[in-house]
């Protein structure tokens, strides 16, 4: 059993989903306790579902956003902020730190950014935990 | 709820067994509940396996399918397929991505691997056993393409594109068409001419009506989707409206004080800032380059087709189905010093060795001096041991071209004496032949391998090369030659604006990402967007026609029908917890949610036909009354319980 941090991340079909493979076919490694959830568009998550991957024992939610080039529209952007702003206030409820919920926009071609992105969140969920 | 899944897990040969063990993850997920059988296969996508699981399904009666193989985006369809032929709903279907985000991304960790394995299969039977069936809603799609450059590649798809119906929008960047071809002469193997072919081709384009050329034209906006893009084209002033006679375009020139090195001749000539149309390149009409021209006006005053004050920018909105994108290769550039290159007088590149016998008739002279020893290195930029794996590549064509090149001069010029230090001579193929015709004409070849790279050197007032021969048993190996030839490799020419545009993933080399070379070797990961040519690999010319005509055939086999199967992700509203509050309506983009009455109690209703399944309705309901089919509660919670455990 794994005793490094577990990140759920949640990413979009079209955008996100492909710069995520293409890290693998580049073989950029990350840690392996990281996994994803693929949704049509970031600001399709419910907090309840971010919540509940806590509650579960995950210790950090990560969301690829599409940012400006989602496909559904320039209001993603907007949408996505306001949903991680909702489980902000969510998160301090429950008394969880408002750094276990990262976001970053991550385009069709971001494999490098993807990877540095988690191999970041990971050390700091790790530092956290000691 | 599914009660009787059946899970199938894919070794991809090796791709995904080597790191996953794939008995532990079988053995991990068989005790599940509803799982009914669990089978192993070596390639899921292969006909046997997907007959396998088509019997299963019927005979077995299972009611939900998991495959843990490559991303969805590589076989989502195929496996849908396989459902929809043995009678079961595509979307009871769920593909499990242990390859891309499992098996590649931890092939340094096998052990991880196999354990993250294990819980993506359990979160994918936990999804199935949640999914419910669904029908796929179909949208109206536009049969016009947008044809990004125009060299042999570009027009070759513009016109099997416009034979098959498709409106086509070719948009070259340039102010004319011809690409990279028209600046060869002859070319390997049939030795027919460079500019003939692309006058070939842009003759026949101007017999289409359904072709709109567009020159200096460049990509600057995109919105939409497959189907239905909208995108901005801007066209740049020409400079050049109306007629001149060559005599006048002559004197033009010559009237021009501007004074730049020739990209064309690959910087072995100079050039004004009056572009004009060498052989092969179409329109026929000069241009301007306005980032050189001072406006000086003194080509007006000769002839006033001639504006170079003209800003007549102009903007063009077009509506369209899908994208090709061919835009070829730049030849690479070595370095400076690299075997001497811009150090010593006369070390050049085979691209301009090619222009040099286009500009020498009788005799072959570089620098005012006649040419009759020719040193060949091969592999510049080509098969190189760097770490980042940028120009490990072989480019394919230059060991063809080189001995091509090689016969073309022996054949044009007298006297002439060919040393070809090469690598492994590459010529496969017909072009064999070449290989063999060079050596009977009595060409040299000497061998050398990577650790041991020929000398190039300037000394007597010569230049020599040296190398250690491995064919003659490493033994070192000396020759003056009037002209060094770096045989350079193809690189993928420099688009940062374009990639960006149309968002095609580069691999580590940074040409252009097809999906999988075999399966689907001109689609990108981007629905509607298709790639040819030199712009995905090295190619030679035959070989870049042959993807310009699959993606021609590739994207009109999309668009051709008139519409298109969306998938059937829609959101949906639980009557029973709706009060009505509007915050849905207001997010929903497209106008998709009314207020409806049901039974008394106002509610919110989607109209299907507006809703594209973005799901940005569900997070904002208060009562939590709106699911996107395909990502309810219901799967979603599933999975995150399933990812969770450990």
């Amino acid at each position: 059993m794994s005793t490094k941090p577990k990140i759920l991340v949640f990413s979009t079909e079209k955008i996100s989903d492909p710069a995520i493979d293409l890290a693998g076919l580049l073989k950029k490694h990350y840690p392996n306790t990281v996994y994803t959830i693929s949704v049509p568009c970031s600001s399709g998550i419910k907090p309840r579902w971010i919540m509940q991957a806590y509650e579960k024992g995950f210790d950090g939610v990560f969301i690829a956003a599409d940012g400006t080039d989602c496909p559904y529209g320039e209001s993603c952007v907007e949408k996505t902020s306001d949903i991680i702003s909702v489980t902000h206030q969510m998160m301090k409820d429950k008394g969880l730190k408002p750094s276990q919920l990262k976001m970053a926009a991550i385009c069709s071609v971001c494999a490098d950014p993807f990877v540095a992105h988690i191999n970041n969140f990971m050390k700091e969920l790790a530092k956290k935990d000691n | 709820m599914k009660k009787k899944i059946g899970v199938y897990v894919c070794h991809c040969g090796g791709n995904i067994s080597d790191y996953v063990d794939i008995e532990k993850v079988k053995d991990a997920v068989r005790d599940e509940a509803d799982v009914f059988l669990v089978k192993n296969t070596l390639f899921a996508c292969a006909d046997s396996s997907q007959k396998m699981m088509e019997e299963d399904i019927k005979t077995q009666g299972l009611d939900a399918m998991v495959v843990a193989s490559c991303s969805p985006k590589l076989h989502l369809n195929t496996f849908r397929g396989v459902a929809q032929r043995a009678g079961l709903n595509p979307y009871n279907y769920v593909q499990v991505n242990i390859r891309e985000q499992d098996s590649w991304a931890h092939s340094d960790n096998p052990a991880g691997a196999t354990e993250k394995a294990i819980q993506l299969v359990k979160a994918g039977i936990a999804r199935a056993k949640e999914s419910e069936a669904l029908t796929s809603m179909k949208i109206a799609t536009t049969n016009a393409v947008a044809v990004i450059g125009a060299g042999v590649g570009g027009m070759r798809t513009a016109l099997g594109l416009a034979d098959m119906g498709t409106e086509v929008y070719l948009i070259e960047k340039s102010f004319f068409v011809g690409g990279r071809t028209a600046q060869w002469g002859s070319v390997a193997p049939t030795n027919d001419r460079g500019d003939v072919l692309t006058a070939g081709l842009f003759n026949e384009i101007q017999k289409r009506s359904n072709i709109k050329l567009f020159t200096g034209a460049e990509l600057i906006e995109k919105t939409g989707s497959v189907g239905n893009f909208d995108i901005k084209v801007k066209i740049h002033p020409r400079g050049f409206d109306g007629t001149a006679t060559a005599d006048d375009i002559q004197k033009a020139v010559k009237a021009c004080p501007v004074s730049t090195t020739d990209e064309f001749n690959f910087g072995l000539t100079q050039r004004t800032a009056i572009l004009t149309p060498q052989k092969g390149q179409y329109p026929q009409q000069p241009a301007i380059d306005k980032a050189l021209c001072n406006q000086c006006g003194a080509c007006q005053k000769i002839n006033s087709a001639f504006q170079p004050a003209s800003t007549n920018e102009e903007i063009l909105t077009l509506h369209i189905g899908g994208f090709v994108a061919n835009t070829g290769f730049d030849p690479y550039e070595p370095a400076k010093g690299e075997y001497g290159y811009g150090e010593i007088d006369n070390v050049i590149t085979l691209p301009q060795l090619k222009r040099l016998i286009e500009l020498n008739d009788n005799e072959l002279v570089f620098k005012g001096k006649k040419v009759k020893k020719i040193a060949y290195i091969y592999c510049v930029g080509s098969r190189q041991d760097d770490d980042e794996g940028k120009n490990k590549y072989c480019s394919r064509y230059c060991c063809t071209s080189a001995t091509h090149t090689g016969v073309t001069v022996k054949n044009k010029y007298k006297d002439i004496l060919n040393y070809h230090f090469n690598r492994g001579i590459r010529t496969y193929g017909k072009a064999e032949l070449i290989y063999g015709q060079a050596s009977q004409q009595g060409d040299v070849f000497l061998q050398f391998t990577l650790d041991s790279i020929p000398q190039v050197e300037r000394k007597h007032n010569k230049t020599y090369v040296k190398v250690k021969d491995i064919l003659t048993a490493g033994k070192t190996i000396e020759t003056d030659a009037d002209l060094v030839v770096l045989v350079t490799g193809m690189v993928p020419r420099e688009n940062v604006k374009l990639g960006h545009l149309l968002k095609i993933p580069e691999g580590r080399d940074h040409f252009f990402n097809e999906i999988h070379m075999k399966l689907k070797p001109v689609e990108t990961v981007i629905d509607g967007v298709m790639i040819a040519g030199t712009s995905q690999a090295p190619k030679n010319i035959l070989e870049t026609l042959n993807s310009s005509m699959a993606a021609a055939a590739k994207v009109n086999s999309v668009l051709t029908k008139g519409e298109l199967s969306l998938e059937p992700t829609l959101a949906k509203v639980n009557p029973g917890a709706c009060t009505w509050c509007g915050k849905c309506a207001e997010a929903c983009p497209f106008d998709a949610i009314v207020q409806v009455d049901n039974e008394g109690k106002m509610v919110a209703k989607v109209n299907e036909s507006n809703c594209k399944g973005c799901g940005m309705c569900t997070p904002v309901c208060p009562t939590d009354a709106i699911d996107l089919d395909g990502f309810t509660n219901a799967q979603i919670g599933a999975m995150i319980d399933a990812l969770a455990e450990l």
